[in-house]
C-alpha cells in the first residue's frame, strides 16, 4: 500500500516534469481559459442582460470554471493514448510497481495542473471585475468541488484514453462530447431561452448542475434561467456531489480494467 | 538450470481468428543467449509479451527465473529487464528524467536511483547527452537509453524484442557490441530478431519460429549443417565455363550447379577438395575470379524450413 502511493506520487511527478521540460503546454492550457474569459466577459457580457449586480462577470466565471476543469479531461487522455503508443505503458507494467499506479498518479497529477489553472483564471477573473460575495471558506470549497469534478472527470478521459489508443482522434473525440455538453448548460446563457427538451437536458447536465453549485457557493441569489421546479436547479450541490460518485463508481473500474488488460 | 521456460503456449487473438502461437515451447539455459528468430507476425513479439508477464497466454505455461509468470507476475518483474520494439520511454523527458524515475520505480531510492542512473548513462556512453531531451536523441541512442532502462535492477533474465530493428548499420553495431558486453557478464538473454546476422552473430543457440510454433532450434552452426553440407563454389571467366564444371564435377562427384559464371557443387571433403580444385584448375590453366568453400548461411536455414525467405514474408506483412 504505501509502494502503491509512493509509485503513484512518482508516476505524478513525471508529468509535473514533462511539464518542466515543455513549458508551452502549460503556457498554452492556461492561455485558453483566460482567453475565454476575456471573450466571453467583452463581447457578450455587454448585449446578455442578467439583472445580476456586478454584471454577466460574476456569472460566467463558474462556468468558465468548470468548462475549463472538464477540458482537461482530453489531455488526460491523449496523454495516456501517447503513452500507449509509444510502448510506455508496457514499460510500466513490465515493472515491479502497483498496477493502479500509472492511472492513479495521472490523475493526481491532472488534479495540480486544474489548481495552477484555476487559479491563473481566478486572477484573470478578478481583473475584469469577478467579486465572489461569500465567505472566503465558501469560495474556498467551491474551488475544492471543481478539484474534485475535475478529478472525478479525469477518470473518464483514462477510461478514453486506454480505449482509443490514439492520441489525436481520442483529443478530438474528447473535444467533440465535453463542448457540446459545456455549452449545452447553464455556464454562458439562460437555458429558459432554449427549446423545451434541451432546456430538460441542460438542466440535468452535470455541466449545469456544478455551475450551478459553483454559483452558490460564490454567494449569487441569481441562478440565470433555472426554471426552479426541477430536482436539479433545486439541489445543485446534491446532485454535482451524486455525479461525481457516479462516474468515478463506473470509470474508477473500468479503466483499472482496462489497464490490465490493456494488452490483450 | 533453465533459467526461461515456455511450455506450449497458445494465444490467439480476436476470437480465434488470429493464431499468434501455436503450441510454442522453448527454453533459455542460464546465462546463454537464445536468438528467436523468425519474420514479422512470427510470434515473437508475442511470445516475449507472455514471458514479461505483459500477456496471458490461453493456454501453456510458462517460467522465468523458477517463477510461475502466469501465476506470481510481480515476482518475475522483480526479476526481469525488457527492452521493446520501440524506445519506451519518455521522449519530453531528459535521458536522466527517465532513468532516476525507472530507478524510482524499481523502489531503489533517491540517492541510489541517482547514482545508477548516472552509472548507466556513463557505461552505454550517453553522459553527455543526459540532459537533453529524448526526442533530440538518435535511433540509436534512445534504444541504449531504452536498454538502459531495463538493466537498472541488473535483471537475472533480459528479454530484448527486436533491438535493433530500424537502426542504421552504425547504430545496430553499436548496439550489438553494447549486447555483448551485457553477456559477458553472464545475463541469460532472450532475444528476437528478424535479422539472420543478428542471431548469427549474439546468440548461442538459435529458435527458427514460423506462423506460432517453433520449426527448429540448435546451435548456428548445427542449423547449418541441418540444412546441408559445404560447397564449393568458383566463379570464373564466361570461355572457361564447360571446362571448370567438368572439373568441379569430377572432384565433387556429385552434381553441379551453374549460375551465370559462379559453379558451384556440394562436397564432403572440405578444404581437400578445396585444394584438389585449384590443382586441378591451375594444370588446366584456369584462372578463377574466385573460390571457396561455402556454408549455408541462416537464409538458406531460412529457406529450407520454411519454403520461403524471411524477408519475402516481411513484405507481404
Amino acid at each position: 500500500m504505501k509502494n502503491a502511493i509512493t509509485d503513484s506520487l512518482i508516476i505524478t511527478k513525471r508529468q509535473l516534469l514533462q511539464l518542466a521540460r515543455v513549458p508551452e503546454v502549460l503556457i498554452f492550457s492556461t492561455i485558453q481559459p483566460v482567453m475565454f474569459v476575456l471573450l466571453f466577459r467583452f463581447v457578450f457580457g455587454g448585449s446578455i442582460s442578467t439583472g445580476q449586480p456586478g454584471g454577466y462577470v460574476q456569472l460566467l466565471m463558474p462556468g468558465i470554471f468548470v468548462q475549463t476543469v472538464a477540458f482537461t479531461l482530453a489531455a488526460t487522455a491523449s496523454g495516456l493514448a501517447e503513452d500507449m503508443k509509444k510502448g510506455l505503458i508496457d514499460r510500466f507494467r513490465s515493472l515491479p510497481i502497483s498496477r493502479s499506479a500509472l492511472v492513479v498518479g495521472r490523475t493526481l497529477g491532472d488534479s495540480l495542473l486544474n489548481i495552477l489553472v484555476l487559479i491563473v483564471m481566478a486572477g484573470a477573473g478578478y481583473a475584469v471585475g469577478w467579486r465572489p460575495t461569500a465567505s472566503v471558506l465558501s469560495v474556498f470549497s467551491a474551488f475544492v468541488f471543481l478539484l474534485m469534478f475535475g478529478y472525478a472527470l479525469s477518470w473518464t478521459g483514462i477510461y478514453a484514453g486506454l480505449a482509443v489508443r490514439d492520441a489525436r482522434t481520442v483529443q478530438n473525440v474528447s473535444f467533440l462530447i465535453t463542448f457540446p455538453m459545456t455549452f449545452l448548460s447553464n455556464a454562458f446563457a439562460p437555458t429558459t431561452g432554449m427549446p423545451k427538451a434541451l432546456q430538460y437536458v441542460a438542466e440535468w447536465n452535470p455541466v449545469s448542475t456544478m455551475v450551478a453549485a459553483c454559483r452558490q457557493l460564490f454567494g449569487l441569489e441569481n441562478q440565470f434561467g433555472a426554471t426552479a421546479n426541477s430536482f436539479p436547479s433545486q439541489h445543485p450541490l446534491t446532485t454535482s456531489i451524486f455525479y461525481m460518485i457516479l462516474i468515478m463508481v463506473i470509470f474508477i473500474p473500468l479503466s483499472v480494467r482496462k489497464y490490465k488488460n490493456s494488452s490483450n | 538450470m533453465k533459467s526461461v521456460i515456455a511450455e506450449h503456449l497458445v494465444k490467439t487473438y480476436r476470437k480465434g481468428e488470429v493464431k499468434a502461437l501455436d503450441d510454442l515451447s522453448l527454453d533459455v539455459e542460464e546465462g546463454t543467449v537464445l536468438s528467436v528468430l523468425g519474420p514479422n507476425g512470427a510470434g515473437k513479439t508475442t511470445t516475449v509479451r507472455i514471458l514479461a508477464t505483459l500477456l496471458k497466454p490461453d493456454l501453456g505455461n510458462a517460467s522465468v527465473a523458477g517463477i510461475d509468470v502466469i501465476r506470481n507476475p510481480d515476482k518475475v518483474r522483480e526479476l526481469i529487464g525488457l527492452s521493446g520494439q520501440y524506445a519506451a520511454v519518455d521522449e519530453t523527458l531528459t535521458g536522466w528524467d527517465n532513468l532516476v524515475m525507472f530507478g524510482r520505480l524499481y523502489h531503489l531510492g533517491k540517492t541510489a536511483s541517482i547514482k545508477r542512473a548516472e552509472d548507466l548513462l556513463e557505461r552505454f556512453s550517453l553522459t553527455e547527452s543526459a540532459r537533453r531531451p529524448i526526442k533530440t536523441y538518435s535511433g540509436g541512442m534512445r534504444r541504449r537509453l531504452d536498454l538502459a532502462a531495463s538493466l537498472i535492477v541488473q535483471p537475472r533474465v533480459l528479454f530484448l524484442d527486436e533491438p535493433t530493428t530500424g537502426l542504421d548499420p552504425r547504430g545496430r553495431q553499436e548496439m550489438w557490441e553494447v549486447i555483448q558486453e551485457l553477456v559477458k557478464g553472464g545475463v541469460t538473454l532472450l532475444l528476437t530478431t528478424q535479422y539472420l546476422e543478428e542471431a548469427d552473430q549474439l546468440a548461442d543457440e538459435i529458435a527458427v519460429i514460423d506462423h506460432g510454433k517453433v520449426i527448429a532450434r540448435g546451435t548456428s552452426d548445427a542449423l547449418k549443417k541441418q540444412v546441408g553440407g559445404e560447397r564449393l563454389e568458383i566463379t570464373v571467366e564466361n570461355a572457361d565455363i564447360d571446362k571448370a564444371s567438368e572439373i568441379i564435377g569430377r572432384i565433387s562427384g556429385s552434381a553441379v550447379h551453374v549460375d551465370i559464371r559462379t559453379i558451384s557443387s556440394p562436397v564432403l571433403t572440405g578444404s581437400v577438395a578445396l585444394m584438389d580444385a585449384l590443382r586441378a584448375l591451375d594444370e588446366a590453366k584456369i584462372h578463377p575470379l574466385d573460390i571457396g568453400l561455402k556454408r549455408p548461411s541462416l537464409d538458406d536455414v531460412f529457406l529450407s524450413l520454411t519454403g520461403h525467405k524471411a524477408e519475402e514474408e516481411e513484405a507481404k506483412a
